[in-house]
């Protein structure tokens, strides 16, 4: 979780990802972060996250990113 | 001829009365329902002022079709209208509202900003019924180059600037539109731009000037893509005008590989260079649409030039910006002079399209609208957009880039030394740089300082700039290097920490 935590403070140093948990819902991401994020989160952990896995579910905070992260890790 | 947005509104009214004019994620407004509600804003407004005409008047905005009746009441009122994001800093705000001179403003269905409590707020959406032939008096006596709106913009000296636009350059715009790109009362605009960003305006006045509708797309859609795709199709929009921004965020999620819009006739983008690797993804997943590339700041009202595309482009190749629409002229000017062909000048643009100046900026606005050099004979002025384009041998204009420290990120315009004078306002630190990362595109800020605190920095800029603006990278250093004339050493950061 932390080196998680890491890339996504790396990415949008405003966010306390630690904390929110609305990060879709409430739209403190911006559409520009999300862009950065995926591109991060594809090259540090070697998956392919595609437009089916953008979802508030798996986006609203750092815990259901890290699951989403786990699960592509996995396939 | 039309004098005013209003006669647009009526027009429109008249012939589509029933049909969805604006809508969003939950309301929708036909077009008699639009002009009701624009009425009672109109009303509220001319008793709230005394009826006096001329004025500023802050809207709160929303992603709501309500802005877009407060829009219309504020201008039949024979005001003009300031459309502000609550969301911005309050800070921000209030140096809006001082430039505005406002002491009332029409609220969209928002929570009103701590920076608003001296002035009168309007809710929008509790006005009671008003007397339509009593605004339609009000409105007969708006000329067309009255003001209609004020949108604020980036300000190098720290301050935004308020551009002012007349009923004529939107009126003008929107004709212009129509002879170039043929919309029409099937046309559904999918808006994406938000109503303080002039792109919106594209949207609003073409809808109405065609009896078309327009669906207001919530900026959360943008980050589940997917859903923003099936939402296009429910409402079946088939034009987008958007900022160039958005059509990149779609490709580099790989958007079209997994879902299509199925109703798109014509895809419109501006605000920044699109890569022309973004237009062939588009192009390649949407083979019928048609694409447009748009040029041209706030100032001009919108776009002076077009270019429909008419072919692919390799990925090294510039999209052009294309040629003027018929009210506008381009100058390529260099000291004054117009540049021999194939030479790179500052684009400025004369015409009709031209906005009336920066909102009580009279230095400003002589600065930037000047007397056209080539003309000696009788005033015509001409706007200095900053830009550096070259005319090429089949009479495209090609952006070359800014001549200054301005910037395109997010679609946004941004002055970099705004986001300077913020950091450097602060007591702790000694010295700032900010530059840009056009290939990551991202905003980097250096501060130097006694100790590292890149929370309290991100914390004291989050309270100053609007969420666009803030740097995406903080990097703190003990001396930021100078040159041998004492300046700060801009070519070497950048050297050492972007390239």
């Amino acid at each position: 979780m932390d080196e998680l935590l890491d890339i996504l403070s790396e990415c949008c140093p405003d966010i306390d990802f630690e904390v929110e948990n609305t990060l879709i819902d409430d739209g403190i991401l911006s559409s520009i972060d999300l862009v950065t994020i995926v591109g991060e989160l594809n090259d540090a952990y070697d998956i392919s996250i595609s437009v089916d896995d953008l979802t508030s579910e798996n986006f609203n905070s750092a815990e259901s990113i890290l699951d989403l992260v786990l699960r592509l890790r996995d396939e | 001829m039309l004098n005013s947005v209003w006669e647009l509104l009526k027009r429109a009214c008249e012939r589509y009365a029933d049909k969805t004019a604006i809508s969003d994620a939950q309301t929708s407004l036909t077009y008699s329902e639009l002009l009701d509600a624009a009425c009672r804003v109109a009303s509220a407004v001319h008793n709230a002022l005394d009826g006096a005409r001329g004025q500023a008047v802050p809207v709160l905005i929303g992603r709501n079709a309500l802005s877009t009746a407060a829009f219309f009441g504020v201008a039949a009122s024979g005001n003009f209208y300031v459309p502000m994001d609550p969301s911005l800093p309050d800070k921000r705000l209030s140096d809006m509202l001082a430039v505005t001179g406002a002491r009332l403003c029409v609220n969209a269905g928002q929570a009103v900003p701590a920076s608003f409590a001296g002035l009168t707020v309007l809710d929008a959406d509790l006005l009671p019924p008003a007397d339509m032939t009593a605004v339609d008096g009000m409105a007969s006596a708006i000329l067309d180059v009255d003001p209609l709106y004020c949108i604020f913009t980036s300000g190098s000296t720290g301050t935004p600037k308020g551009v002012l636009v007349s009923h004529r350059s939107v009126l003008q715009m929107t004709r212009q539109f129509s002879e170039a790109f043929g919309f029409d009362d099937t046309t559904v605009f999918g808006n994406q731009a938000p109503f303080d960003f002039d792109v919106s305006v594209k949207d609003i006045y073409n809808t109405l000037y065609h009896g078309g509708s327009m669906h207001i797309l919530d900026k959360k859609l943008f980050l589940t893509p997917k859903k923003l795709i099936e939402t296009l199709d429910e409402r079946r929009v088939n034009t987008l005008i958007w900022a160039a921004s958005a059509m990149k965020i779609l490709t580099s999620l790989k958007t079209f590989e997994s879902v299509l819009p199925h109703h798109l006739r014509q895809v419109m983008f501006s605000g920044e260079a699109l890569p022309a690797k973004v237009l062939t993804d588009w192009q390649n997943h949407l083979p019928g649409v048609r694409f447009v590339n748009l040029y041209g700041p706030t100032e001009i009202t919108c776009n002076c030039t077009y270019y429909i595309i008419d072919r692919s482009f390799s990925p090294e190749e510039h999209i052009p910006i294309g040629r003027p629409f018929s009210n506008t002229g381009i100058l390529l000017l260099r000291a004054g002079k117009p540049v021999k062909p194939g030479e790179i000048g500052e684009i400025c643009v004369r015409g009709t399209c031209l906005a009336l100046g920066y909102l009580n900026a009279p230095e400003l606005t002589e600065r930037a609208f000047c007397q056209n050099p080539l003309v000696a004979t009788h005033p015509e002025r001409i706007y200095r957009t900053g830009d550096l384009g070259r005319m090429e041998a089949d009479g495209n204009l090609r952006f070359i880039g800014r001549a200054d420290t301005q910037i395109k990120h997010m679609g946004h315009r941004i002055e970099l030394p705004e986001i300077e004078l913020s950091c450097g306002a602060l007591p702790w630190v000694d010295a700032c740089c900010c530059l840009y990362d056009g290939v990551r595109e991202r905003i980097v800020l250096f501060y130097q300082s006694k100790t590292r605190d890149d929370k309290a920095l991100i914390d004291c800029m989050k309270a100053a700039l609007p969420s666009y603006m803030l740097p995406n990278r903080y990097i703190w250093l003990e001396k930021i290097p100078e040159t041998r004339t004492g300046k700060l050493d801009r070519v070497l950061l950048r050297e050492q920490y972007i390239l």
